[in-house]
C-alpha cells in the first residue's frame, strides 16, 4: 500500500489538516531558523526547542527556476521533458524567520514583494519503497 | 615587509579539450616567470588554487621539482584571493623572498551542481532543487531592483559592457558584442536574469609571482604594491547563497565587510581608487557589488552606468578585460585573473583595453559560496 511522506522527516508536521514547518526556537537567546538544529546558530546553545512555525507570511522575494536542476541531487519524479517550471523565493513568517522554498506560482508577473503567501504541502517524488514524497511550497494566498 | 608583484601569468580562459588543468597552470607559472625574468629555480614558496583538481600544488611535477613547500588551497570562488594572500604573507614574515600564486580549474559543462552536504546541507535541500547557486542571484537581483527603483534594462547595459570589454581582449573567452536589446530578450534562467547576464564554469589558469619590495627591481621596472588583502566569511542575517532560512533582520554582506578591512589596511577610500575588478557571476552581482565595496550608493547605479562612468573611459572603470562573464569562472584561477588584469592595467600594457590617464589603484573583488567575499588593492 503506498503512502504519502515528506521528503524528509521533521520538516513539517504530517499526516495534519493544517500542516505547518518545523522550526527551531532557541530557549537562551530567541533566535528562530528553518529547519530545526540541535544547535542555535546564534548563540550556541544546545537544545534549540522544536516549534511549528507560523503557515502564512509575505513573500521576501524571489527568482524562477525554468530548467530542471542538475541530478543529482535533485531527485524530482520529472524527467527533462515533464518538468515543470518553478519558483523560488523567501517568505518572511512574523515573528520567527524568512524560509526559503518552492513557490506553486511559475510566472514572475504573477508575484510580487509584500504579497500574502501560504504554506502549501505538494506531491514531489517516489521513495524507492513506491511512497509519494511531499515537499512545502508557498502559494500566494 | 612590503610585498610587490613583480610577475603575472594567464593561460585564457575557455575550453580545452585534451589539456588538463595542471598543464594550463605550469603554462601560466611559465607566463608570469618570463613576465619578471625570473626562474622556476628561483620561486621558494607555491599556493595553488583549484575547485576540480584536489592536488593543484601537484604542478610542480610539470615546472621542476626543486623541493619547495608547495601547498594546495580551495576557498570557493575567493579561492584566487587566498592564494595571493598566503603568498603576500610568506612574504611579509621574512620567510621568503619570491613566493608564486596559482590557480588552475577545468569545470564539467553547465551549473555547478554538488551533493548539499558539502555546504553542511541538508540532503533535502538538494533533493527538492533548492541546492542551486543561481536562485540566490536572482532572488538577490530581485530584491535589490525592488528595493531601489532599478530596472532589468540596468542589468542588460552591465552585461553588454563587459561583453564589450571582452572584444577588446584577445585573451577573453567571449569575443562579440552581445546588444542591451538582446541580453535582455533572451531566455530568462532565474528572473530576472537572463542567459547572457550570467557567467559560466570553463577552464584556464593564472599565476602571480610576488616578491619582497626592496628586491623587486631585480625582476621589473614597474613593480605593483600589494597595499591590502581581505577576506571575510558570512555574518548571521546576511542574505547569503544556499541558506534554508534567515533571520528577520538583514545585516550587511561580506562584501561590505571585507572592503571596509581593505580599505582600513590600505589607508585609502574607495573614492581613490581608480580600476575595479568587482564579481560579476551575473550583472546583478555587478550593479550590486558596485555600491557594497562603496564605489555608489545603493540606488545609484543607474544613472552612473546611463553616464558610462564603469566604462573603459569613465570614472570608475570596472571588469575592463570583461569580466567573468566575458572569461567565464575556472573558480581557481578567477581571482588572480583579476589580479593579471589589474597589474596589466597598471602597467599600462592593456592595448585597446588601456584605461586612459594612468591608473595608480587598482582594486579586486571576489564573492561567491558559501558566502565569503575577498578584496584586494594594488597600487603603483
Amino acid at each position: 500500500m503506498s503512502k504519502r511522506i515528506p521528503l524528509a522527516p521533521g520538516l513539517f508536521t504530517w499526516p495534519a489538516e493544517e500542516p505547518a514547518l518545523l522550526g527551531g526556537r532557541c530557549g537562551s537567546c530567541g533566535h528562530v531558523a528553518f529547519p530545526h538544529r540541535e544547535h542555535c546558530l546564534a548563540c550556541g546553545t544546545a537544545g534549540v526547542e522544536q516549534v511549528e512555525l507560523p503557515r502564512r507570511g509575505r513573500l521576501w522575494t524571489f527568482t524562477t527556476q525554468r530548467f530542471r536542476p542538475p541530478s543529482p541531487p535533485y531527485a524530482g519524479a520529472d524527467t527533462p521533458e515533464t518538468f515543470v517550471p518553478f519558483s523560488v523565493g523567501y517568505v518572511e513568517l512574523p515573528g520567527a524567520c524568512r524560509v526559503e522554498a518552492r513557490l506553486t506560482e511559475p510566472d514572475p508577473a504573477k508575484l510580487e514583494i509584500g504579497q500574502e503567501m501560504e504554506l502549501a504541502i505538494v506531491p514531489f517524488g517516489m521513495t524507492p519503497e513506491g511512497d509519494e514524497t511531499l515537499v512545502f511550497a508557498f502559494q500566494p494566498a | 615587509m612590503d610585498v610587490a608583484i613583480v610577475g603575472v601569468g594567464l593561460h585564457p580562459f575557455g575550453r580545452y579539450e585534451g589539456k588538463s588543468a595542471l598543464e594550463m597552470g605550469a603554462d601560466a607559472v611559465r607566463d608570469a616567470l618570463a613576465d619578471a625574468g625570473a626562474q622556476w629555480r628561483d620561486v621558494q614558496c607555491a599556493f595553488a588554487g583549484s575547485m576540480e583538481v584536489t592536488n593543484p600544488e601537484a604542478v610542480v611535477g610539470l615546472l621542476g621539482l626543486t623541493g619547495i613547500p608547495a601547498r594546495a588551497v580551495l576557498n570557493g570562488c575567493a579561492t584566487g584571493n587566498t592564494s595571493l594572500t598566503m603568498a603576500a604573507k610568506a612574504i611579509e614574515s621574512g620567510e621568503h623572498d619570491l613566493a608564486i600564486a596559482i590557480g588552475l580549474d577545468k569545470h564539467p559543462r553547465g551549473a555547478f551542481s554538488a551533493d548539499p552536504s558539502v555546504s553542511g546541507l541538508p540532503g533535502w535541500y538538494g533533493d527538492a532543487g533548492l541546492f542551486l547557486t543561481t536562485h540566490f542571484f536572482g532572488m538577490k537581483a530581485t530584491r535589490y531592483l525592488h528595493d531601489h527603483g532599478l530596472t532589468a534594462a540596468t542589468l542588460a547595459k552591465v552585461a553588454a559592457k563587459n561583453f564589450r570589454n571582452g572584444a577588446a581582449n584577445p585573451k577573453a573567452w567571449r569575443r562579440k558584442p552581445i546588444s542591451e536589446e538582446e541580453i535582455l530578450n533572451a531566455a530568462v534562467l532565474n528572473y530576472p536574469l537572463t542567459q547572457y547576464m550570467y557567467c559560466a564554469p570553463n577552464e584556464g589558469a593564472a599565476a602571480v609571482l610576488l616578491c619582497r619590495a626592496d628586491q623587486a627591481h631585480k625582476y621589473t621596472d614597474k613593480p605593483v604594491y600589494l597595499r591590502a588583502s581581505q577576506l571575510r566569511s558570512r555574518r548571521l542575517g546576511a542574505f547569503e547563497l544556499l541558506t534554508p532560512s534567515l533571520p528577520l533582520e538583514t545585516v550587511p554582506s561580506p562584501t561590505v565587510d571585507a572592503s571596509l578591512a581593505a580599505y582600513e589596511e590600505a589607508g585609502i577610500g574607495p573614492e581613490d581608487v581608480d580600476i575595479a575588478q568587482l564579481q560579476d557571476t551575473d550583472a546583478g552581482s555587478e550593479v550590486i557589488h558596485m555600491a557594497e565595496n562603496g564605489f555608489c550608493k545603493d540606488g545609484e547605479q543607474e544613472s552612473l552606468l546611463a553616464q558610462g562612468q564603469t566604462e573603459i573611459g569613465g570614472k570608475l572603470p570596472v571588469n575592463t578585460d570583461g569580466g567573468l562573464i566575458a572569461n567565464g569562472e575556472p573558480v581557481g584561477a578567477s581571482g588572480l585573473r583579476q589580479v593579471y588584469e589589474i597589474v596589466t592595467q597598471l602597467r599600462g600594457r592593456a592595448g585597446e583595453r588601456q584605461v586612459p590617464g594612468g591608473p595608480k589603484v587598482g582594486y579586486t573583488h571576489l564573492y561567491g559560496a558559501p558566502g565569503t567575499a575577498a578584496v584586494a588593492i594594488l597600487s603603483t
